[in-house]
């Protein structure tokens, strides 16, 4: 039986999301044997242009380059799977997207900027090429790619969580740091899938899996802004990871013309 | 049953706790934990709550610490007995790939006896109606059995009530009515006892006890009166069953979905909601899977999907669905209403919606008093 091809492809991004993968340990070495990984030029397997029955997506879309190379790659492959808040919602480097122009934060960050060819804008994978799933988080967890993995090499559909992190919060036991301390935390309307992990250690989500199914962000605004953050603050909470998501980048506008 | 009052002093206490330990029982207690109090394992005295007390308001919790020598002068915590018998999260069942099929293996659960010391009139009142749920009728779950069957439970009738409790309102508190086996009242010198069942008395034979005297009797009446009487919130009636049916389009309900997250906070800290979804976690090899039970919401999606479609698709509908269930619907399932009063759901709501305030709105009563 011939196995399921897999390449794990990356655009504009950290490289963390592969980490999922680099990092699953015994794991990896049983993937190794279910499926055949064609292309993770992280991992040292590079074959960019071979069709695949799965195609692994880190990082968004920011020179005209990456355009051309997404295009490629929904055309080699059977199913495309965005990983990550980059690949998903054009991730923090989507931030350049809003106020500031390209031109500027380019000046603002290279001592050369002419060498720097790159687009205006950092957008979503889906925005260029049908996506079939998307994994959020930033990064991604083992646990999240392995399963997704697993249900399609089962020919089932993949089980999408949207839940708000508060349920697996709450599940874990921890105590709520936004009711004890007036952290900001962002739970409230955040995908689950990270275990809770900063709220865990006493820290405030800050958002990094993306809006969760139901986002009242004017509801959770008007909360974060009653525990004294300013209105740029509140917008720089909805924003920061996932400025591209339409309910954060609503949440923030809403924030901002409410109190400007 | 009754007896005369008897008396434990304030240094005897950790008797009490040796003598729990003694027979066997995991001693579950009240401790201080990340900014609030929590049920944990407990070995001595020295780890209750002693000087502590609670400050609640809709979505607010704060603790602060005095020289007070009492351990018990707080309302409640984000959770008590419900964790430690309906988990959060636990494994069911796992199957396992043969080469001729499948086999079922059970995840057995841990099965010693569990002790708490501190529980509150609410939080018994909720553990009747969460054994109805896990105990009664034909299907017993085990799982909840194993731990729930043999406990011994000692409750502390409360002397302090929080702003956000209304267990008088509910008939459920602030005295512990019934459901314990020992029943302490707090007072500075130590704590006024009552026996509640069989093996309530032989934990209590194990104890220095003296008989309480009339005057410590008379104040630890006088303080959980106190209690009651502070309380400043109220269900309009212990029935809304027909007064909510009949108001399912009131404009209240997109009014509260305006400022509701439909983040499930709410139900989670409940200490009676029950829902729970199951799942399978696969191994990556696709030989094994583990059937897991979590707790689940009726705020999140799957809990309205049925078969292709959500019945619930909006926040306004899983809020109704949450407050006509627990303050309506129960009483055809249960009797009662689902809530008793601890007030977790509005502490812990992170906008500080408030459960009263809604139902006084939606069923047209007048609001509470502030």
């Amino acid at each position: 039986m011939t196995k399921p091809r897999v390449a794990i492809h990356k655009f504009s991004s950290c490289d963390g999301c592969q980490l999922a993968f680099l990092n699953a340990g015994a794991a990896l070495l049983e993937l190794a044997q279910l499926v055949d990984l064609v292309h993770f030029a992280e991992a040292g397997a590079v074959q960019p242009d071979a069709a695949v029955d799965i195609a692994f997506v880190e990082g968004s879309i920011t020179t005209a380059h990456e355009i051309e190379r997404i295009q490629n790659i929904r055309a080699n492959s059977k199913y495309l799977v965005t990983i990550g808040a980059c690949a998903t919602s054009g991730g923090i480097q989507a931030l350049r997207n809003g106020k500031m122009q390209g031109a500027d934060w380019i000046a603002s960050v290279y001592a050369s900027p002419q060498f720097i060819s790159s687009l205006d804008t950092s957008t979503a994978i889906a925005q260029h090429v049908k996506v079939d799933y998307e994994l959020w988080g930033c990064p991604v967890t083992s646990r999240q790619v392995l399963q997704l993995l697993r249900d399609l090499l089962f020919a089932v559909r993949p089980k999408v969580n949207a839940d708000p992190l508060c349920l697996d919060c709450k599940r874990a036991g921890n105590v709520c740091v936004l009711v004890t301390r007036g952290e900001p935390c962002m739970g409230p309307v955040t995908r689950t899938g990270c275990g809770a992990l900063c709220p865990q250690f006493g820290r405030a989500c800050y958002a990094c899996f993306g809006p969760s199914e139901l986002v009242n962000g004017h509801a959770l605004g008007q909360r974060l802004s009653g525990l004294g953050l300013t209105s740029a603050d509140v917008a720089k909470r909805f924003l920061f990871i996932n400025a591209g998501a339409e309910a954060y980048a609503e949440a923030a506008a809403f924030t901002e013309h409410k109190h400007d | 049953m009754q007896a005369p009052a008897q008396f434990l002093a304030r240094s005897a206490l950790q008797s009490m706790i040796d003598a729990l330990a003694a027979r066997g029982y995991r001693v579950i207690g009240p401790q201080v934990r990340d900014g609030a109090i929590v049920y944990a394992d407990l070995a001595q005295v020295n780890d209750l709550p002693q000087g502590w007390r609670d400050a609640q308001e809709p979505s607010s919790y704060r603790l602060t610490h005095s020289d007070n020598v009492r351990c018990f002068a707080w309302a409640n915590g984000p959770q008590a007995i419900k964790p430690h018998l309906f988990a959060a999260q636990e494994p069911l069942w796992r199957a396992i790939q043969t080469d001729d099929g499948f086999r079922v293996e059970a995840v057995e659960p841990d099965v010693r006896p569990l002790a708490f010391i501190g529980v509150r009139a609410c939080d018994l009142s909720a553990l009747a109606l969460q054994d109805r749920v896990f105990l009664g009728g034909p299907f017993v779950d085990p799982y909840y059995a194993a731990r729930g069957t043999e406990m011994l439970l000692i409750a502390v009738h409360c002397s302090h009530a929080a702003a956000t409790c209304f267990c008088a309102s509910t008939g459920d508190g602030p005295r512990a009515g019934a459901g314990f086996d020992l029943a302490l009242s707090e007072l500075e010198e130590g704590f006024v006892l009552e026996v509640g069942s069989a093996a309530g008395r032989g934990i209590a034979a194990l104890l220095p006890l003296t008989v309480a005297s009339a005057q410590q009797i008379q104040a630890a009446q006088t303080q959980v009166e106190a209690a009651a009487q502070s309380q400043t919130r109220t269900l309009p009636s212990r029935n809304l069953r027909d007064l909510l049916f009949a108001n399912l389009d009131h404009p209240r309900w997109d009014d509260v979905a305006a400022r509701c997250l439909s983040c499930g906070n709410c139900t989670l800290v409940c200490p009676t909601c029950f829902c729970h979804a199951e799942s399978e976690v696969t191994a990556l090899n696709g030989k094994e899977t583990l059937h897991q039970r979590e707790w689940d919401s009726c705020f999140s999606a799957g809990h309205g999907y049925i078969h292709g479609f959500q019945v619930r698709p909006e926040t306004k509908h899983r809020y109704r669905q949450w407050l006509t269930h627990k303050l309506g619907s129960w009483h055809e399932q249960f009797g009662r209403s689902g809530c008793v009063g601890c007030g977790r759901c509005i502490a812990w709501c992170p906008v500080g919606i408030d459960l009263t305030e809604e139902a006084h709105a939606i069923t047209g009563e007048t609001g509470h008093d502030e």
